[in-house]
């Protein structure tokens, strides 16, 4: 008997010198401010007086606070935006990539570089390629003759579909690679199908590709959209929420809200928010993905 | 007959013409960084786009290290970058392989707890961290972005990806051969999971050198920025010095530049690992 004790008290002191370096730390700096941010959001607190309670206040404020409301619609605007467009750019570069063409082991790395490359030095660039008076871009539209040019991330209708273009242009890469790993996975046969019964190349993309891809797709999409939804970086570092509230997003307001107006329990309260909308969107992913995995 | 190699010619042109587009479009801001790095400040802006500099302006190269302590930021986001990615590589190693290959109570829950944290956006518990941090009072020291980054949900993952695959016949037999579990962890399954660990290791190399949220919220002194916060700094202070800003620009993308070019088959691996079978 005691034999057998000493030595499941070995097993479980081996699992525990596997485990706990990660988890000790994962539990202390991830899986309690989890649990924590829940309890802030019903709270009132500044962090320098004591805590108190405030039920659901916090959200009924926010329901209220306008700065929120623009907030949201905005981050919106930005998934509307981001989604279908880098979907279709990083599907596009894959198919052309997949096809046969000399360079392209080159090809791909030059498109995933954006993706890879410091935030902050691209988007100096990028301001500066968009500058609204002395940027090239600017300066090459006024050549061809367009009146009126835009002003780009300075203007409040164009701050946007600036931020918008830029995070399509940085993250095309990384789904191209996804989807270049699912067109490696498509069956042969099914294209050699297709040649036997005479198809076009539309044809073949139409009902061959696509389909197969749909796991892939909807995968992405989700991928997409919860990304988009706790953009944050990128318009921080390009338009600061500005000009005026023209591009503040849910996470800049709830960065502003903490780190600025140190309002710890109102902030929380919006990352609740931001949880349930990324969890509606897991649990949508987790309920659908039968179906499209039956599909194949 | 003809008309089939015609058609086939269009459709090479047509890609072809399309695949360039699509490069110019992901490469001119680099190409145009650069130009614009060893230019005049003057000429940064001159338009049509002066694509190779008259003069080439070396200088700005040797100016941008005596506007700001560059080299300070570049040393503390080396130390960064090598203390966390270490400790990340390291810890997730030891945890992935008990989750892969040890057998104990609740061992599947704890990891459907781990990938759900992998789910939930960082940005939720952002503010409850930085109040633990402050509680620690490490805000405004490098402990606090190494104590935070140094244990990954993700890292586990990922190492268990690699781990899962490795037969179990290779662990029994030398269980037989008297090794003890941490035996076949170094000798036999860490040799095996090196594509994993290259894997991960750029992966953390990448993003503690590009991150830029964590030391914004936790760094306030200047001897102790990162370089992201750095570029961002001369930025903000020589609004005006283009050429100055690309220069540095080009030298904080140099480093990831290289690890990428030279190791991207695993970048390449590691999407696909974490993506699909996620």
């Amino acid at each position: 008997m005691k034999a057998i004790n000493n030595k499941s008290i070995k097993k479980f002191l081996t699992v525990c010198a596997f485990i706990l370096p990660n988890f000790i730390g994962l539990f202390i700096f991830t899986l309690l401010p989890i649990l924590f941010a829940f309890v802030l959001s019903v709270m009132e607190w500044d962090s320098a007086n004591p805590m108190t309670f405030v039920g659901i206040d916090n959200f009924l404020r926010l329901f209220k606070d306008k700065t929120f409301q623009i907030a949201f619609m905005n981050t919106i605007y930005y998934v509307i935006g981001t989604v279908p467009i880098t979907l279709m750019a990083s599907l596009g570069l894959a198919m052309v990539l997949n096809s046969k063409i000399k360079g392209r082991n080159i090809f791909r790395t030059v498109f995933f570089f954006p993706y890879v490359a410091s935030l902050i030095a691209v988007v100096v660039v990028w301001n500066m390629l968009f500058h609204p008076d002395m940027g090239p871009i600017n300066s090459m539209l006024s050549f061809l003759g367009v009146k009126n040019l835009p002003k780009w991330a300075a203007s409040v209708k164009w701050a946007m579909p600036t931020v918008i273009l830029f995070s399509v242009w940085k993250y095309m890469g990384y789904y191209m690679v996804m989807y270049l790993a699912a067109l490696q996975g498509v069956p042969k046969e099914l294209y050699e199908a297709g040649d036997i019964d005479g198809t076009t190349k539309w044809q073949r993309f139409r009902y061959i590709t696509l389909p197969t891809l749909t796991p892939t797709t909807f995968f992405v999409v989700i991928m997409l959209t919860i990304q988009a939804f706790k953009v944050f970086d990128i318009i921080y570092a390009m338009t600061d929420g500005g000009p005026g509230r023209s591009t503040t997003v849910l996470v800049s307001y709830i960065y502003a809200k903490a780190f600025t107006e140190f309002e710890f329990g109102y902030a929380s309260a919006m990352s609740i928010i931001l949880f349930a909308i990324v969890l509606v969107i897991t649990i949508i992913q987790f309920r659908t993905e039968k179906k499209w995995v039956s599909y194949m | 007959m003809e008309t089939v190699s015609y058609k086939k010619i269009i459709s090479k042109v047509v890609v072809y013409t399309l695949l360039l587009l699509l490069l110019g479009v992901a490469l001119i801001p680099f190409l145009w960084m650069l130009s614009a790095s060893l230019k005049a400040n003057k000429d940064v802006f001159s338009f049509p786009i002066q694509w190779i500099p008259h003069p080439i302006v070396w200088e700005n190269y040797i100016e941008i290290w005596k506007k700001i302590p560059l080299i300070t930021f570049i040393l503390n986001t080396m130390k960064l970058t090598i203390i966390i990615t270490v400790l990340q590589v390291v810890t997730s190693s030891l945890a992935s392989y008990g989750f892969a290959k040890l057998e104990f109570k609740g061992r599947d829950l704890l990891f459907l707890c781990y990938v759900s944290t992998i789910a939930i956006p960082w940005q939720v518990y952002m503010i409850p961290q930085y109040l633990i941090i402050q509680k620690m009072n490490l805000v405004d020291s490098h402990w606090s972005l190494i104590i935070l980054q140094a244990f990954s949900a993700f890292g586990v993952f990922l190492m268990r990806q690699f781990l899962i695959s490795i037969p179990k016949e290779l662990s029994e037999a030398a269980k037989i051969d008297g090794l003890s579990e941490f035996g076949i962890f170094g000798k036999i399954m860490m040799p095996l999971a090196k594509p994993g660990l290259a894997t991960l290791t750029i992966f953390t190399f990448v993003t503690i050198w590009n991150d830029f949220m964590g030391p914004l919220i936790y760094l306030n002194s200047t001897d102790k920025k990162t370089i992201q916060l750095g570029l961002r700094l001369f930025i903000t202070q020589f609004s005006a010095e283009y050429s100055l800003i690309m220069a540095a620009s080009i030298v904080t993308l140099v480093p990831v530049l290289i690890v990428f070019l030279s190791l991207q088959k695993y970048f390449v691996e590691g999407i696909a690992t974490s993506g699909l079978k996620g």
